[in-house]
């Protein structure tokens, strides 16, 4: 029988059975997740608000459905949610100043559905600016500290989110991906991340960086765990016009079926130079595991990969420097004091309201949209776009999974890369592509280089996720590199 | 002066669609709500919100393409037109650019010698209004109504192929004839739901290329347009002649002073850098649906007046101001259907009494008390001769503030016309022998006085003298 001293470490599939069991209650996880959150955790900085009142409210609620016999897939669990997700009521920052004083009236289509399955939010994880940067260090409200080693990023933009999974801070959290935003803090923090297919999650009321790109998505401590939260979050939504009306699958059902014939597809170019020799490693030894399980694995090319990230820049930015226009301090958010007339009024609110990073990617989208520019960056990069598409789209004739490192390196120090932003994007290389065809893609931990935990990234057909998670769950049946805790938070 | 000159003038209109709710919202578009009341969180452009496309503006273009022998694209894409203004909530108003939803189509007007001209259009796509900024009455402060804001508007683009401000008028006229019929707009100008920009150039008749144009922001009466035009092509005339260049700017036409003034230059003009919105889809229309519409379609207002002058032989000039609405035009109808009056005859009351009369009132046809059914019951006193014309003029007048049908009046008042030939001859034999001097200077040769004498006559009958009947027996009289 577990026990409550290990609720922090236990996976969201663990704890619905613990409750079931009345081994405990839905306030008892709440409140032990709640002090780790504000003792141990704190010095992490994962959190922007936390939101402890109305967690064991929720959870009191909760547990006296439970004792009525009530059931619903994720009724009594905590999660948190990335500070980009409108929350009705409660401070949604984006982790920008220009935020700092935003509170939505109305809950993001992700809150209100997983509300309605039951779960309990414990607070708002902090994130880079507007989800723009790899290292969560863009945030207004500081640098969120990586579990395994403090000096260290938990990556971005979703870093709260992974860092407050990977500390033990709360099973599970939501988190956004728009070039690898979930697959790569994932990875640096030694836990499970899934970023599901365009038009899977509704990004209503998801507070927008780069419409095209964005998609909302999990972190958990196992694969089963996001097949679960998933299921639960996923759906088509009126709200949102590039929502796909596709029925979700029932995920956690037959994850269990083998994979044996499953053909997986390993990029050539993502073992070019620039990735780190033990982290090949680690993955070449992933895809052994998988190989024993039954799955053939295959070499395939994506002729046009190299190109994803400069394309990606080109897109994100231009969507980005019109989503960000609404920012404009007249309705809501940061206003600036003193200006003598309208234009003033703009470059102040917006000079002081941004941080240097979206201010970065906001001139950067305005100049490829302008006149005269647009053809040879915005148009062309959406060309690149459709040719990096129909690459993967050619290699999964032939594949069912195409897997790869998530990362080029482990995590890296915090400060270490802020002075050159390319080498910060660089980051997301082998990331970006899923997003630019709209693929799902997933990390899982692969193993260890340098005591810091790397990732194995699966990337799936469109509406293919089940795939990924099933294949994620047979790893983690075979592994434990996903059970690993960073001795300080243990 | 305007002599020596070739006037082009292409016209912007932006007809505001009459949707129950938004474009890409679900607030409602009712004019005149308190500031602020009918905006969602989508107009207000909150974080997180998206747009989702209201499928009955969609229908309403393709309406008002079918109906202007335009092509429907199979495909159309909306797009983002970035610039920053306080009563644009999301930093960007969404339209239409590349490929707009109505391409190509055309529109016929009468020209200033009364011939057919027509007029192409370019284009029309669907876009967002913006809110409305509010200076007056703050104390000096800025205000913002965000009702307006993402109300579906058509832009609807012509060529640069009017010729003068009457024409450029004739044309703005038949397209808001248009929308009514069509039931996709309410065309109210006052409101601001049918306005226009004019691009106004010239050029000497002998210059192949068009001249520099100016365009003229917000035009939302018939007369303003007309006069706007006007002044702005005698002010290029006159910066020619002496020399000069007109500039590429938009201007604003002042009403008050009768005068356009610069707004902005070319070199000022946004960069507006349009790319297609991320987070709407493509529209995708197909031949089906196109046809199933094409099938509601209303008898539009040029197929109309050709069939009135078919079917009542009325004047062309007749037939276009009755079915310049649907409304007048369905009246029209009714009243014709039951009046025994010539078909001309019926056109000319409706035409002329009763429009006067709505137009005095300043009522919509359904608004007034008085019927179709009504009036064609007067003209049917007119035709079996109860009533003179000029007698039904009045029970017109009493019918219209509603004393009661053309029957109950004319009985109640003592209207009923004198035809009786004896009666009126005793009246006749009584005017000329209360008038010598008048018939002594008649016989003497004054023909003129021959009127004296019927109107001495209608004067005695209270005019409810036969008025054929009077003529004839005092010419007989008189002789």
């Amino acid at each position: 029988m577990m026990t409550i001293k290990e609720i922090q470490n236990m996976t969201l599939c663990a704890l619905k059975q613990g409750m079931k069991d009345k081994d405990f209650t839905s306030l008892e996880i709440t409140e032990v997740l709640l002090s780790r959150i504000n003792g141990l955790g704190a010095p992490l900085n994962a959190f922007i608000t936390v939101t402890a009142e109305q967690a064991i409210k929720e959870a009191k609620d909760a547990d006296k459905l439970i004792v009525a016999g009530k059931d619903k897939p994720l009724l009594g669990l905590p999660i948190a949610h990335k500070d980009l997700f409108c929350t009705d009521g409660v401070l949604t920052s984006c982790a920008s100043k220009m935020l700092h004083n935003f509170i939505p009236p109305y809950d993001a289509s992700v809150v209100k559905n997983l509300k309605a399955s039951g779960a309990i939010m414990l607070g708002k994880t902090n994130m880079d600016e507007f989800a723009m940067g790899s290292s969560n260090e863009t945030s207004y409200y500081g640098p969120v500290k990586n579990p395994w080693n403090l000096d260290l990023s938990p990556g971005g933009s979703s870093g709260g989110s992974a860092t407050a999974v990977a500390a033990c801070l709360v099973p599970a959290a939501t988190g956004t991906d728009t070039g690898g935003s979930i697959r790569q803090p994932a990875a640096l923090t030694g836990i499970t991340g899934i970023k599901p297919t365009y038009g899977r999650v509704s990004r209503f009321g998801m507070i927008a960086f780069a419409s095209s790109l964005d998609q909302g998505g999990v972190f958990t401590r196992s694969a089963e765990d996001a097949a679960l939260l998933l299921g639960e979050m996923a759906g088509f939504d009126d709200n949102d016009s590039t929502s796909v009306d596709v029925p979700v699958p029932d995920y956690l059902g037959g994850i269990n079926q083998s994979i044996k014939g499953l053909k997986i597809g390993l990029v050539r170019q993502h073992f070019d130079a620039g990735l780190d020799d033990d982290n090949a490693i680690a993955v070449k030894e992933a895809l052994n595991v998988l190989k024993d399980q039954g799955a053939e694995i295959i070499d395939i090319d994506l002729p046009n990969i190299e190109l994803s990230v400069p394309t990606y820049y080109v897109v994100a930015s231009a969507e980005c420097s019109s989503n960000l226009s609404r920012y404009d301090g007249v309705r809501f958010g940061y206003r600036a004091e003193n200006y003598k007339d309208l234009n003033e009024f703009y470059c102040k609110t917006r000079g002081e309201g941004f941080g240097a990073e979206v201010k970065r990617r906001i001139m950067t989208g305005t100049y490829v949209l302008s006149a005269g520019y647009y053809d040879a960056y915005y148009l062309k990069a959406q060309k690149v776009r459709q040719l990096i598409s129909q690459d993967f789209k050619k290699a999964f004739e032939k594949v069912d999974l195409i897997a790869g490192p998530t990362t080029p390196s482990p995590a890296f120090a915090l400060g270490a890369k802020m002075d050159d932003p390319i080498e910060m994007y660089l980051n997301d290389i082998y990331t970006i592509g899923a997003n630019l065809a709209g693929l799902p893609g997933m990390s899982i931990p692969c193993g260890f280089v340098n005591d810091l935990p790397v990732g194995l990234q699966l990337v799936g057909k469109h509406f293919g996720e089940k795939s990924l998670l099933q294949c994620g769950h047979h790893y983690q049946q075979a592994t434990d590199w996903h059970l690993q805790v960073p001795e300080q938070f243990k | 002066m305007t002599s020596n000159w070739e006037i082009v003038i292409g016209l912007e209109i932006h007809a505001q669609l009459a949707t129950k709710s938004k474009i890409f919202s679900g607030a409602s578009t009712a004019y005149g709500g308190e500031p602020n009341t009918q905006a969602c969180l989508v107009d207000l452009g909150y974080p997180g919100t998206l747009p989702v496309l209201n499928q009955q503006a969609i229908e309403m273009a393709i309406r008002f393409g079918l109906a202007v022998d335009a092509e429907i694209s199979s495909r159309s894409v909306f797009a983002r037109k970035n610039y920053f203004y306080p009563d644009l909530p999301k930093g960007y108003q969404i339209s239409q650019l590349d490929l707009p939803i109505v391409v190509g189509g055309n529109m016929s007007i009468l020209d200033g010698d009364g011939n057919e001209k027509i007029i192409g259009i370019t284009r029309a796509h669907l876009e967002e209004d913006a809110g409305k900024s509010v200076h007056e009455g703050l104390d000096g402060l800025s205000g913002i109504d965000l009702n307006r804001a993402g109300t579906p508007l058509l832009e609807i683009v012509s060529e640069p192929e009017m010729s003068s401000a009457k024409e450029a008028v004739a044309y703005m006229r038949k397209i808001h004839s248009i929308v009514r019929y069509l039931e996709i707009s309410d065309g109210n100008m006052q409101e601001g739901s049918f306005r226009c920009d004019a691009n106004v150039s010239i050029k000497r008749f002998d210059q192949k290329e068009l001249g520099t144009r100016a365009e003229l922001k917000n035009l939302n009466s018939f007369k303003f347009i007309e006069k706007a035009i006007n002044h702005e092509v005698m002010r290029q005339i006159e910066i020619i002649e002496d020399g000069g260049e007109v500039k590429q700017e938009t201007r604003l036409y002042d009403s008050d002073l009768d005068e356009t003034r610069p707004m902005r230059s070319k070199e000022e003009a946004n960069d507006y850098r349009y790319f297609p919105d991320p987070d709407l889809l493509p529209v995708i229309i197909d031949e089906t649906y196109i046809a199933y519409i094409k099938e509601t379609l209303p008898e539009l207002p040029n197929a109309k007046q050709q069939r009135f002058i078919e079917t009542y032989s009325l004047k062309i000039s007749d037939a276009e101001i009755l079915t310049a609405t649907k409304q007048l035009a369905d009246f029209y109808e009714a009243v014709e259907k039951i009046a025994n009056t010539e078909s001309q005859i019926t056109a000319n009351w409706v035409i002329g009494d009763y429009t006067a009369a709505l137009n005095r009132d300043d009522l919509e046809i359904s608004d007034a008390k008085l019927s179709a059914t009504d009036l064609a019951g007067l003209l049917n006193k007119i035709a079996d001769q109860t009533i003179s014309g000029k007698i039904a003029k009045e029970v017109f007048e009493a019918m219209w503030i509603g004393e009661g049908n053309a029957e109950m009046i004319i009985e109640s008042k003592g209207l009923v016309q004198i035809t009786d030939d004896s009666e009126i001859e005793t009246i006749i034999d009584q005017v000329i022998e209360n008038n010598p001097s008048q018939l002594a200077e008649y016989i003497g040769g004054k023909d003129r006085l021959f009127g004296f004498f019927v109107g001495q006559v209608m004067k005695e009958t209270k005019g409810k003298a036969n008025p054929k009947k009077v003529n004839e027996i005092l010419k007989k009289k008189l002789i």
